[in-house]
């Protein structure tokens, strides 16, 4: 395979603690991401997968130059973006999205549908008034939503909607990239399996990168190539899907794994009484 | 009704300076002079002729009340609109940048505003209004000269400015945590746009209900400067200006002051109650909630 996509090195995010009555001092750091290495490859999905709090978001966010890692590499197609400013990541911005853990928090709620999936076409300087509304109406359809949605409010779809409004906006500057932290974290369980599908569709057809984000294993596991592994801000094992599942190296890894719902009860019980020591 | 003195010169028979010391009129077939020859002018004469004089004269110089009320609440309603706008002018853009960009730029813009806020508003307004009512103003190219209407303008939408600015910077420093800022940074969103594109639209309820009341706020100090006599200048009037010359006669003619006062204490009030309404009917959500009421549309989730 050629170069990967995406290649991130030592990356650091630690957030000083600050207190003090008239002066800020610094009185201990938060160690969000502690020495993070990840690569992903042209058309691959890693999933990353962690408890609540565990650093997932900040990962995403130091990887997109969201938030000014602290130190540490991130090199985009060989490029190295950490420590970018604001204005020269800008050109480079439409080559990598992000879809959001809060579907409604994301979106402006004073804003049409229209204009939200429209502004990064816009941004890009993308066709006239009649040219962007046709675009629009095609990414809404892409992801199952109808172009007569193009005039209402976030407010008025379902937090299931509102994550394919969220995921449309993603789509419309064509990236190569797509960051998705815990794209169904936020939503019904009935609606999850659809949302995940849609995602995998638009890889197939797009042939889009994702580092897929969640808390739960079991979500991961089907839609990622490789699994990563985090535990207070370090990956503590990273490999192929299959191999980290049935296989796991590490012991977080395998009470993540015990935590999963098994639809099966013989399953169920045979791991159970393999945990525990039988007649014990 | 309120809004009359929007076209005072079309209703109005006469100037709001022209005086009638030596006419008479005829009131129910009878004549009387407008000001009678011991100086006490008419009092109200409603429609006994035609019209004219339907509260009396001012005094002295015998100038129909009504007209001047008109024209003097012109002066009023425009000083209290374009004060207004001045000052949400500059509180927009000093409470975006300031709430936006934080750091230093937040520091050298709310020590500034804390500089002004530290004063009485009303004194303020009289030391900048009787300074500028003596020499005039004069910035560059631009010059006002000392009579000009535009110098209470100024002065009160100057005045006022911090204490717009000061809700909105805090309602900035709310909206910029939020994830859809984060979002559209993440579309390569610049400042500006952050600032204008997605924080702006969601000041507006909160910016037209400051900008009524401030204009509401606006006239009552106006008022008080013109009574004070550091606003509008003789022989332009304004309902401050004609309280103020109402207080003369507050014995023998109490209409004189008391109608004017009543004018304003309306206005005020009716800018209050439109400020409300226009609130409900610009929220995107209020709209939602009345149409579910009147059951055509069922929400599927209010706000998070
Ligand atoms: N801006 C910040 N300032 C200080 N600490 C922060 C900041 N952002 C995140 N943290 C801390 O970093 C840690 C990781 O947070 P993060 O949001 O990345 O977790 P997460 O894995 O995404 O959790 P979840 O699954 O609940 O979304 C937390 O302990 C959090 O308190
Ligand atoms: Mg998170």
């Amino acid at each position: 395979m050629s170069e990967p996509l995406l290649e991130v090195e030592g990356l650091v995010m630690h957030f000083p603690v600050k207190r003090g009555l008239l002066v800020d001092r610094e009185v201990g750091r938060v160690r969000a991401v502690d020495d993070v290495s990840l690569t992903i490859g042209r058309g691959e999905t890693l999933g990353l997968v962690g408890e609540s709090g565990c650093g997932k978001s900040t990962l995403c966010r130091t990887v997109l130059q969201l938030l000014k890692p602290t130190s540490g590499s991130v090199r985009f197609e060989g490029r190295e973006i950490a420590g970018l400013s604001r204005r020269q990541m800008r050109p480079l911005r439409r080559e990598m999205q992000m879809i959001f853990q809060e579907p409604y928090a994301s979106l402006n709620p004073r804003k049409r549908v229209g204009q939200i999936v429209g502004d990064p076409l816009r941004l890009q300087g993308a066709g006239s008034g009649a040219e962007l509304r046709r675009r629009v109406g095609e990414l809404l359809e892409r992801v199952g939503l109808s172009p007569e949605h193009y005039e209402r409010y976030p407010h008025e779809f379902s937090g299931g909607q509102q994550q394919r409004i969220g995921i449309a906006r993603a789509l419309a500057p064509s990236p190569k990239l797509i960051v998705a932290d815990e794209p169904v974290s936020k939503l019904d369980v009935s609606i999850r399996a659809q949302i995940v599908n849609l995602l995998d569709d638009l890889q197939d057809e797009m042939g889009l990168t994702y580092l897929f984000v969640a808390h739960d294993i079991g979500v991961v596991r089907h839609v990622s190539d490789r699994i990563a592994v985090m535990h207070e801000g370090r990956i503590v094992e990273q490999g192929p899907a299959d191999r980290v599942c049935e296989h796991p190296a590490d012991p977080y890894t395998e009470s993540l794994l015990a935590a999963v719902p098994v639809p099966d009860p013989r399953q169920a019980r045979a791991r159970r009484a393999g945990g525990r020591r039988p007649g014990s | 009704m309120l809004a009359a003195p929007l076209w005072a010169s079309h209703v109005a028979h006469t100037g709001p300076d022209t005086t009638h010391t030596t006419e008479k009129i005829t009131v129910d077939g009878e004549r009387r002079e407008v000001v009678s020859p011991d100086g006490a002018s008419i009092g109200p004469v409603w429609f006994g002729a035609d019209g004219r004089f339907f509260l009396g004269a001012d005094g002295r110089l015998g100038r129909d009340e009504m007209v001047r009320l008109m024209y003097g609440g012109r002066t009023s309603l425009l000083i209290g609109v374009a004060a207004a706008l001045i000052t949400t002018f500059l509180a927009v853009v000093l409470g975006l940048l300031a709430g936006y960009h934080r750091g230093w730029t937040d520091s050298v813009i709310s020590r500034a505003m804390d500089i002004v806020w530290a004063f009485p508003v009303l004194l303020l307004g009289i030391a900048l209004g009787t300074a500028l009512a003596v020499g005039g103003l004069q910035i560059g190219p631009l010059s006002i000269s000392s009579g000009s209407i535009w110098i209470p303008i100024l002065i009160i939408g100057f005045v006022y400015t911090p204490y717009m600015a000061r809700p909105l910077r805090g309602e900035v420093l709310a909206l910029r945590e939020k994830e859809f800022v984060e979002a559209a940074v993440a579309q390569g969103a610049g400042p500006l746009r952050v600032m204008f594109g997605e924080l702006l639209p969601n000041l507006w309820s909160r910016i037209i209900v400051l900008f009524t009341l401030s204009i509401a706020n606006n006239m009552l100090l106006e008022s008080a400067l013109s009574f004070l006599g550091a606003g509008v200048q003789p022989p332009a009037s304004s309902w401050g200006a004609m309280i103020s010359t109402g207080t003369e006669l507050i014995y023998s003619a109490p209409l004189l002051t008391i109608i004017p006062g009543t004018m304003i204490v309306l206005t005020v009030l009716s800018l209050n109650v439109f400020g409300d309404g226009l609130r409900d009917a610009i929220d995107p959500r209020s709209r939602v909630r009345l149409e579910a009421h009147a059951g055509t549309f069922e929400p599927e989730r209010e706000g998070a």
